[in-house]
């Protein structure tokens, strides 16, 4: 019998298809891939099984049963689990505290915590989730908290677990474990979906892929019978080719970071003695766990904060002034983590966001500003970087994240930058989007620009970079030359540990 | 019920709010005057009469938009960079003050210099004191809502306390009001035995002057992005601080500027009676106008006809003229509402 079955589901929002007739069902002891680009429709279809939506059309059924639409509290008890890409946990309790969190009654007088510290222990040690009950959660790592929220739908008796993107935030090693907890969860009964968009681990884990591309079903296939390219293609719709990084010989230094220092703040974590060195022609990846103080790194790159010791020198002289209007001048692209909230100012016109960093140079006289010629300048960059809106006067926060990144792209890599300080640029993008930003900065590096690539994505860093350095609470290691690390070692010293000198670069 | 974001606002839906939501004010407040005892109808017409009835009418509608529309500009302009400036009542005072230093006899020279080096003054003692908050925000991140509007209160005592005390005029009767400005420091009327002074000339030209500077300059963008979205701003290098600098001394040099228009155009000396809370009214001047400079304009002479019109009705009819407040507060209420509006949608059910 199926466990979960999605019948004929379809929801709108207003002339948005988000799920158009999507039928599907898990079984008993399987694990489903749903794989999709951002705007598929995953999302939407979790949400209707989750409560939070109610599908126009269509219904669900938990082993033959109808699920009352529109109740969270019904697809709880139904046995559905769901672990959100967001953990949704209290930092300030413990690990107990927050698991039995809403499944006691509202009104009792003491609470049965020994009870559930003997049912945490039997479901910690059956699924190998090892946890200590009673360590507070602010001090756990990304992969423990992640486990705490596994255990915590499976305290709630969940024979079904949806996990969202639950890689994003791991290294590959936490991955690794992750998914051997997964197969023990599958062979003691459970039934998992999982939602992902990376390939390889999709390969890795399921038994059963399904594809979503704009609301609708477009493939079904057992694992063994897919490859990365025929999934890739399903996803997208057409053939997807990635940009590929040829390395050059490369030039004069940019950038040269000397035991720069930063101390901790609310934003990135304290930097120490980080030493750098970047030059024309390549791409330096820098890998790492987020929060580990590449915020710290690229605000002081970008001009946004000064560091507290520590030598900067901009194409071979010392920076004098850490100011984003100044570093954009002398020749730095400046590419934001956040594009909505830092690169753009959604309620500006699209013409009025070209300006950015160069509002006060491109002035006349530095106080008027030239807006006949900022428009052009905009008319201009939206055709060649194929930015799809209604044109220079429309409103920036209507676009999507794609074209968003894009205008940022446009605005920085147009003024043939030299260095250019790349803060996850393809995060969140989609297919099409990815490849044309990667393609972005291949391209001005052939240009002869030197850039840094911060990114969370493996994969991506390994794609693009000529060499690669690790971040890891601040410090740095490498950059190693591309060619003589593997996915492996940089997942490792993600976690901290230290490479062997012998490959280390002078 | 729930709100949904709109896709951008129509036009004319933006424009038709101020409009809409006076509509509205006009038939709540019907019910409050049908309360009074009065018809609606009887009321309005002797409300619209009296403010734009006869040329006198016409003239005091105008001259008590004057101070409006220097205060609405000072809310706008601060509000548009999200500083809340709810001290335009003090900083009013202020500029009076400096008026009053500067133009009750210490020095004597012709109205063309005489009168700008009053409004320079009076713009001066505004933004001196805007100065303080705006060092407690930028330093130690003091909420401006809370230091500027107490600061309105302080600023009245130590008014009060010159009045009683040392710029007490002797020639006054006992009354606690501060020495006449010279005649050479005295804006001159526009209409012959009217109340209609100068001052109005000034305050149109100062709202040309903010809608250009915020419209065509890199202030003006400034000043809009740090509004919008200071992350994004900080990351072009706009400097938050400098900004709010910057809009704190457009907003508490123009709440002076009506001091002064107040001072050496209507009353001709500084008194406690100066301001009958022209500080808090520009507020809602500047939320009708939707922050629009050219829009204070309108929406100052429009308040300025309602409550000088509720004089002149409570005067003719029996009705209150707190009638003219209830008005204002509704048409302001209405226009948040609409605001919203135009921004989102309501659906209904889940």
């Amino acid at each position: 019998m199926k466990k979960l079955q999605f019948s004929k589901i379809c929801k709108n929002f207003g002339s948005v298809v988000a799920n158009d007739n999507i039928s599907l069902s898990l079984g008993e002891g399987e694990i489903l891939s749903v794989l999709g680009e951002n705007g598929a429709g995953k999302t939407t279809l979790m949400n209707i099984l989750f409560g939070h939506y109610i599908s126009d059309k269509g219904f669900i059924e938990v082993e033959g049963q109808r699920l009352t639409p529109g109740s969270t509290r019904a697809s709880l008890d139904a046995g559905i689990g769901m672990v959100h890409q967001h953990f949704t946990l209290a930092d300030n309790l413990t690990v107990l505290e927050n698991i039995i969190l809403g499944t006691e009654p509202l009104i009792r007088l003491w609470s049965q915590k020994k009870q559930a510290y003997k049912k945490l222990k039997t479901l910690s040690k059956r699924f190998g989730l090892l946890i200590n009950p009673d360590a507070k959660v602010a001090d756990l790592t990304v992969g423990e908290k992640q486990r705490v929220e596994i255990i915590k739908a499976l305290y709630r008796d969940a024979s079904i677990l949806i996990l969202d993107e639950p890689t994003a935030v791991l290294t590959p090693q936490e991955t690794k474990q992750l998914f051997k907890v997964l197969k023990e969860m599958v062979n003691a009964g459970l039934s998992i979906m999982f939602i992902s968009h990376k390939l390889h681990e999709i390969l890795e884990i399921s038994d059963r892929i399904v594809v979503l591309r704009d609301g609708k079903l477009v493939g079904e296939v057992a694992t063994e019978n897919a490859s990365k390219e025929s999934l890739a293609e399903m996803m997208v719709g057409r053939k997807v080719t990635r940009p590929s990084y040829e390395k050059l010989k490369i030039g004069k230094a940019v950038l040269e970071l000397n035991n720069v220092c930063l101390n901790a703040s609310e934003r990135s974590t304290a930097l120490s003695d980080i030493n750098l060195k970047i030059h024309e022609k390549e791409i330096v990846g820098l890998a790492g766990v987020a929060g580990n103080g590449q915020a710290g790194l690229a605000s002081i790159l970008q001009g946004l904060a000064s560091p507290s010791s520590g030598e900067f020198k901009l194409f071979g002289k010392n920076l004098v002034k850490y100011d984003p209007c100044y570093l954009t001048e002398s020749g730095v692209a400046r590419i934001p983590e956040d594009r909505t909230n830092e690169g753009i100012i959604g309620e500006m016109e699209l013409w009025e966001n070209f300006l950015g960093e160069e509002l006060r140079s491109k002035a006349k006289s530095g106080f008027i500003i030239d807006k006949k010629q900022a428009v052009s300048n905009a008319e201009k960059l939206i055709q060649e970087y194929d930015i799809r809106c209604e044109g220079p006067f429309a409103s920036t926060r209507l676009l999507s994240g794609g074209n968003i990144q894009k205008l940022i792209l446009a605005r920085s890599l147009s003024n043939n930058p030299r260095f250019i300080i790349a803060n996850k640029p393809a995060r969140g993008l989609d297919e099409g989007a990815i490849s044309f930003v990667q393609q972005q900065i291949i391209d001005a590096k052939t240009q002869g620009a030197g850039v840094l690539l911060i990114s969370e994505d493996l994969d991506e860093i390994f794609e693009l970079s000529d060499r690669i350095a690790v971040i890891f609470e601040g410090k740095l290691q490498g950059p190693f030359d591309s060619n003589t690390v593997n996915i492996n070692q940089v997942g490792l010293m993600m976690s901290g540990e230290v490479k062997a000198e012998s490959l280390h670069e002078a | 019920m729930r709100l949904k974001t709109r896709r951008d606002a129509p036009v004319w839906l933006i424009a038709l709010l101020p409009i809409l939501s006076i509509g509205v004010a006009f038939i709540i407040g019907a019910f409050f005057i049908i309360w009074a005892g009065e018809s609606p109808i009887t009321a309005y017409i002797a409300l619209i009469k009296g403010s734009l009835g006869s040329t006198f009418a016409i003239t005091e509608s105008l001259a008590r938009a004057t101070p409006l529309i220097f205060t609405g500009l000072a809310a706008a302009v601060a509000f548009r960079a999200k500083f809340w400036n709810i001290g335009a009542e003090g900083q009013l005072y202020c500029g009076a003050m400096a008026a009053t230093l500067v133009g009750t006899g210490v020095i004597d020279l012709p109205a063309p210099i005489m009168i700008p080096m009053l409004f320079i003054a009076g713009a001066l003692g505004g933004c001196l004191i805007l100065l303080v908050p705006v060092v407690l925000k930028t330093h130690m991140k003091v909420d401006e809502v809370v230091t500027t509007l107490l600061l309105n209160f302080v600023i009245l005592l130590f008014v009060n306390m010159l009045l009683e005390g040392p710029w007490k005029d002797p020639m006054a009767m006992g009354w606690p009001q501060a020495a006449r400005i010279i005649d050479n420091g005295v804006l001159p009327t526009i209409v012959a035995k009217s109340r209609l002074h100068f001052g109005i000339i000034i305050a149109l030209v100062m709202s040309v002057v903010m809608w250009a500077i915020l419209r065509f300059t890199v202030w003006g963008y400034e000043i809009r992005a740090v509004g919008y979205n200071q992350q994004a701003s900080t990351f072009f290098g706009i400097s938050i601080n400098k900004s709010v600098l910057m809009v704190a001394l457009f907003s508490g040099g123009l709440a002076g500027m009506a001091g002064v228009s107040e001072v050496a155009g209507l009353k001709g000396y500084l008194t406690l009676t100066l301001s009958p809370g022209f500080g808090y009214t520009g507020i809602a001047v500047a939320m009708l106008a939707q922050l629009h400079p050219i829009g204070v304009i309108v929406s100052a002479i429009f308040l300025a006809s309602i409550y000088v019109g509720a004089d002149a009705m409570s005067r003719t009819v029996n009705i209150p003229n707190y009638i003219a407040d209830i008005l204002v507060a509704i048409s302001l209420l209405s226009v948040l509402v609409g605001a919203m509006l135009t921004r989102f949608r309501i659906v209904w059910g889940k």
